[in-house]
């Protein structure tokens, strides 16, 4: 109890049929990632995580989960609401990159007009947004988050265990591999 | 418990306390809590990245800790003053408490204070009859999250010490 001790953090919600998957089902390695779309270092982290599934296709897949720290980021939670209701439509990848590649127009009003730009209705999505239809999953992934030990964003698990080097290409790539290998 | 400057462990009476929690003056403590389990957070200092983190991320989980009925503190050697430009660009609205002078006192009297002056990064959870239930020392530039002051309070609530607000 008197030495700090370095504590590996393990993921305790397994990966289900509601969760938004990306890359080979089938796939040895699944990283699972707790993001926050307004983080600035998420959306450091989204074109290295997307060039590691385009190099290690069929070995790894991608999860991702809402984790917004709200009193930071004050559009997070409205983001996240937003690329659930794509979710619901099944198209939550497309709204997830376009979040990630637009980290500084998730405002309603640019939130709405992505939304008409990737071809979906903007008027129910953003009612769906305003009468927090989606904040109960949204909820559970955050509280899920916090009891396995996410301490930040992004957190990434892989294979239910916390990553905690960095997010550069190579470090990622590193930690498939060793993960693919065990 | 052989190092004498450990940090306190479970079963210990909780040293009480009355550290500044706002700038008009109003000082708290443990003792004001009785009756609730408590969540002392002591963390090296405002406005390095990883405090930021740790800070703003138990106000998000605030709710959970809510189901506990549980009260959060931070306390770091950190002015008031810093403490509330902090709290505001974090959006933390729990008590940052400034262990200021005599500097380091409380965190001393955990077991938390460090040779570089500052507070380590701690956690301590207090039971609601003022014991320590669960503590935990943790490296400087971990974060520690929320997963281990969550299954503390769990472990009360499984034992009847704690009832679910």
């Amino acid at each position: 109890m008197t030495t700090p001790l370095q504590v590996t953090a393990r993921l305790r919600t397994p990966v289900t049929g509601s969760d938004h998957v990306r890359g080979a089902a089938d796939a040895p390695v699944t990283i699972v990632e707790y993001g926050d779309f307004q983080c600035h270092y998420c959306g450091a982290a989204y074109p290295n995580l997307t060039e590691l599934l385009r190099q290690r296709e069929g070995t790894v897949r991608l999860v991702y989960r809402y984790f917004p720290i709200a009193n930071v980021h004050p559009y997070a939670e409205s983001a996240a609401e937003a690329a659930e209701a794509a979710g619901v439509r099944g198209r939550f990848w497309e709204m997830h990159d376009w979040l990630y590649e637009h980290q500084d127009q998730l405002d309603p009003v640019h939130l709405s007009l992505g939304v008409e730009q990737l071809g979906m209705p903007p008027d129910d999505i953003d009612a769906e947004v305003e009468r927090h239809a989606h904040a109960d999953r949204v909820r559970r992934d955050f509280v899920g988050g916090i009891r396995s030990g996410v301490n930040g964003t992004p957190t990434l698990f892989v294979n239910d265990a916390r990553h905690d080097g960095g997010y550069a290409l190579p470090d990622l790539l590193a930690a498939v591999d060793a993960a693919a290998d065990t | 418990m052989t190092d004498p400057n450990g940090l306190i462990g479970p079963g210990r009476p909780a040293p009480d306390f009355a550290l500044p929690a706002t700038p008009d003056g109003r000082r708290t403590g443990v003792r004001e809590y009785r009756g609730r389990p408590v969540v002392l957070a002591f963390y090296p200092a405002d406005w390095s990245p990883v405090c930021g983190d740790q800070m703003a991320l138990y106000q998000a989980a605030m709710p959970e800790f809510d189901q506990y009925r549980a009260a959060v503190l931070g306390i770091s050697v950190d002015s008031l003053w810093s403490h509330r430009a902090f709290a505001e660009d974090q959006g933390v609205g729990f008590p940052l408490l400034a262990d200021f002078e005599p500097k380091g006192e409380v965190a001393r009297a955990y077991g938390a204070y460090t040779r570089s002056g500052e507070a380590a990064r701690a956690l301590v959870v207090v039971d609601p009859d003022g014991a320590v239930a669960w503590s935990q020392l943790y490296p400087p530039e971990v974060n520690p999250g929320a997963d281990g002051i969550l299954d503390a309070l769990e472990r009360m609530r499984a034992s009847g010490e704690v009832r679910v607000g």
